[in-house]
């Protein structure tokens, strides 16, 4: 495709082809902007707001903005880390996530993410919510506890998989993921272990059964090199 | 009067799909229509809806949880709701709570178990010229009082029926005190929209560009452009939507102009529709607004019958509009024109993507006009009387006048139509305000205004406003307004993004801690901390502007947040001392040294 301009980011100037967003030609360009609600895959969603980028003295999501020639854009700078750090530190106080003891820890989006970003402490009091399991499906396991509300099942099921398995109820800090089921659970909806659906998830939330902790530490998808070198999970379809 | 049993439910479904079609758009009319013969939204209904309409049984449960005037479970037979703005507060609501709970003996939001009656609140329902209200099975009841309370938990306990109260209880008046360019006349002859057929849409456009008109739902994008934008879209169809979900806390101005001025709006769409060329428009209504239904329906079907709305309006082959309304139910986020689309086509009301914005991609995609009540009104008066008119008033960069929805403490509340550039003194003085401590102006997201502030003048340039003007006295705790606000936030946030999502949520908790008593310099700081990051990181208006209440408080009122601290250093946001109580129950030790000591 031909090139429709470039722009700016932190000193190095990235072409994008038209159409582009600021994070498609960024990732295009092999330069990182972290995200948890964006995969390529998909149509941008802009609801988790961690690659908030500032443009021209404004913070706006790089997978909604569409790419212009001259932008400058910050990506790394002090304060839109420091967005990022608190955007990371509302999840982790939203749910409950608890990495010693996960079995995604190592190859989860979010950890890693964090990492990136140098959030320390999740530095908000906790909500706890009391969320259930649902493992009454064969094959697949979903932790509502670390559910992080990307939709990218919701996405996944709808667009890729033609099955409407996922969405998201409620409102406000009420707002989460519902199986279409009559009894609401995984194990009677239509999911199936070969759908996209099973594979988009960055955290732990949904997680093939059986499969837990298989690889050591030292040898997870993120032990060695952050998440800027790795990529997503998704990419590894799954990672875990 | 709301007895459907369960084996009622298909035939309930069976009529409003007979009514409305099988369109998945109409999902949240067939949701409110159930929920209005129920008192809830039963499994059975979600079935054959789902059904019907070929979406799925989590899409619809999604919506009844989204929606606050949708149920799960069954509410009672008389469900009533008494509205909570801070106006409503300060007019004594929470007194009247529960003295209505007391007589009839229930908590508030549980369902009385006989099934007769459930007592709960809701965000401002818009009669904070007449409060404090209440709303029973949606319909608005008015200035309440202990009395009125009385004989409400009577009329509750003898199970009468809602027409067989007294109609003065549903009584609201309009309160217009000072009527201006827009208010001074509610009659039409339909002269506007006679011209735009005469004199072509582009005249009619010329006109509206000529007079400045910005939009005033508060953004204020200008009128005539966004009608040409949509209209340059090239596309199948295109949507006339006129915004009437006015939830801003303390605005009532549009409910004034559907009662007495709704010719004029309709005109105003109907103006719109010829100049974009579309075929179809929707009132959406804000469910507390319930009552004005069958009146709008009756206004829409005399302009059919005078040809103002159908096929060929005016005897113009070809000119074919009608308008539907739709009724919300209960989400403030869908006064934001992308929810209120969503909304619209019967989902969830979370807001969309921008860009595409809805002049290109509106309703079902296609090329959408969302304007407020008050500018279709403008609209069409700008059409009959021309763009000089309006510019007759107000300032350069705001032509015209602003109708106020003034409400709190002040000896008239009501409605005020100004000219731009009318200094605050000025509104208040009129209104009847006196040792006026603060404004806040344009709702609950808006800017608190003290006395050295009061020079200055509502108009786009320096104090723009979708119309809510609440006053505040000296006698007031000025905590009291952000701590409504806040909640009322957290109620209201859609939960799409991160930061508004929980960001409202830690900010709710944390001035509920500093208000306990319990709070530090620590907190303070935290919640500046939090507010920044809405401000600048959150997808839509709401978060970005619902730390507002918390951050000018904290600047221009912060001896109301210092003087409750209860250290300058940190304090958890948990009693240590209680939390160690279940470690005291198991070793059975109740003695002093098995407490901590006593905080700093």
């Amino acid at each position: 495709m031909t090139e429709a301009g470039r722009f700016q980011m932190d000193g190095r100037e990235i072409a994008f082809t038209p159409g582009q967003t600021i994070m498609d030609a960024a990732l295009a360009a092999g330069a990182y902007i972290p995200h948890l609600c964006h995969n390529p895959q998909f149509a941008p969603h802009g609801s988790c707001r961690v690659c908030v980028v500032g443009v021209h003295g404004r913070h706006v999501s790089a997978c909604t903005t569409p790419a212009a020639d001259g932008l400058q854009v910050d990506n790394a700078g002090a304060e839109v880390q420091g967005l990022r750090q608190a955007i990371l530190q509302m999840l982790f106080v939203e749910g409950n996530h608890v990495c010693p003891g996960c079995e995604k820890s190592g190859a989860c989006q979010l950890q890693a993410v964090a990492y990136w970003v140098g959030m320390l402490t999740p530095r908000f009091p906790h909500f706890f919510p009391k969320r259930a399991l649902d493992a009454s499906h064969p094959d697949f396991v979903i932790d509502f506890n670390r559910c992080i509300l990307c939709e990218l099942c919701v996405r996944a099921s709808r667009d890729v998989d033609g099955k409407r398995v996922f969405a998201i109820s409620g409102r406000g800090l009420d707002s989460h993921l519902v199986i279409d089921s009559r009894s609401g659970k995984l194990g009677d909806s239509r999911f199936a272990a070969t759908d996209r659906a099973a594979h988009v998830c960055p955290v732990g939330a949904i997680l093939p059964k059986n499969r837990a902790y298989a690889a050591p530490i030292g040898q997870r998808l993120y032990d060695r090199e952050p998440i800027s070198q790795v990529g997503d999970v998704a990419a590894h379809d799954g990672g875990s | 009067m709301n007895a459907a049993m369960p084996s009622g439910v298909t035939e309930i479904v069976a009529a409003s799909l007979g009514r409305l079609g099988r369109n998945p758009e109409y999902l949240l009319q067939h949701l409110i229509a159930v929920q209005h013969h129920c008192s809830y939204v039963p499994d059975a209904a979600v079935e054959v809806l789902a059904d019907a309409l070929d979406v799925t049984r989590t899409q619809i449960r999604a919506a009844v949880r989204f929606y606050a005037f949708l149920h799960e479970t069954p509410r009672g037979a008389f469900d009533i709701l008494l509205s909570d703005n801070i106006t409503d507060r300060m007019l004594g609501n929470q007194r009247l709570l529960g003295l209505l709970c007391e007589r009839l003996g229930v908590a508030p939001g549980v369902p009385r178990p006989d099934g007769r009656v459930t007592v709960g609140l809701t965000s401002c329902t818009g009669m904070c010229d007449q409060g404090p209200a209440l709303l029973v099975n949606g319909l608005a009841v008015t200035r309440l009082d202990p009395a009125r309370i009385d004989r409400i938990a009577d009329l509750v306990e003898r199970g009468l029926a809602l027409p067989q109260w007294p109609g003065d209880f549903f009584r609201v008046e309009d309160n217009i005190r000072r009527p201006g360019l827009l208010l001074s006349n509610p009659t039409t002859d339909a002269s506007g929209l006679s011209a735009t057929l005469a004199k072509g849409s582009d005249a009619a456009l010329a006109e509206l560009d000529r007079s400045g008109l910005r939009g005033r739902g508060g953004a204020g994008f200008t009128t005539a452009l966004k009608w040409r934008l949509c209209r340059e879209t090239k596309a199948e169809q295109r949507f006339v939507v006129c915004n009437a979900d006015e939830g801003e806390p303390g605005t009532f101005k549009d409910r004034v102009l559907l009662n007495s001025y709704a010719d004029l709006v309709f005109e105003g769409m109907t103006i719109c529709a010829r100049v974009i060329g579309a075929r179809q428009g929707f009132l959406y209504l804000r469910g507390e607004y319930l009552y004005l239904r069958e009146h709008l329906e009756s206004v829409l079907a005399r302009r059919r019958l005078d040809r103002l709305l159908g096929r060929d309006i005016l005897g113009a082959p070809g000119f074919d509009f009608d308008i539907e309304v739709h009724l919300g139910a209960g989400a403030y986020i869908c006064g934001e024109e992308s929810a209120l689309i969503e909304s619209l086509e019967g989902k969830r009301g979370v807001t969309r993507k921008r860009p595409p914005f809805p002049v290109t991609s509106g309703y079902q995609g296609l090329p959408t006009v969302v304007n407020n009540v008050e500018t279709f009104l403008a609209a069409a008066r700008i059409v009959q009387w021309g763009g000089q008119w309006l510019r007759n008033q107000g300032t350069d960069r705001s032509p015209g006048s602003k109708i106020l929805s003034i409400s709190g403490d002040c000896r008239s509340p009501g409605i005020y139509e100004y000219p731009f550039g009318t200094p605050l003194h000025q509104v208040l003085r009129d209104c009847g305000a006196e040792q006026t401590q603060a404004v806040q102006i344009s709702g609950a997201a808006g800017a608190t205004l003290v006395p050295g502030e009061f020079d200055r003048v509502i108009a786009f340039e320096d104090l723009p406003t979708a119309g809510s003007f609440m006053i505040f006295d000296e006698s007031r705790d000025m905590l009291d307004m952000v701590r409504n606000f806040t909640a009322f936030f957290a109620h209201e946030s859609c939960g799409f993004c991160t930061p508004c999502r929980v960001g409202c949520a830690l900010l709710r908790n944390l001035v509920e801690k500093v208000a306990a008593g319990q709070g530090s310099i620590h907190d303070l700081n935290e919640l500046h901390h939090i507010g920044a990051v809405m401000r600048q990181a959150s997808y839509c208006g709401l978060g970005q502007t619902a730390p507002n209440p918390i951050l000018n408080t904290l600047d221009k009122f912060p001896e109301v947040w210092h003087r409750r601290l209860r250290s300058v250093a940190y304090t958890p946001s948990f009693d240590l001392d209680g939390a160690l109580a279940e470690g005291r129950a198991l070793t059975g030790r109740g003695d002093a040294q098995a407490h901590l000591e006593e905080q700093p």
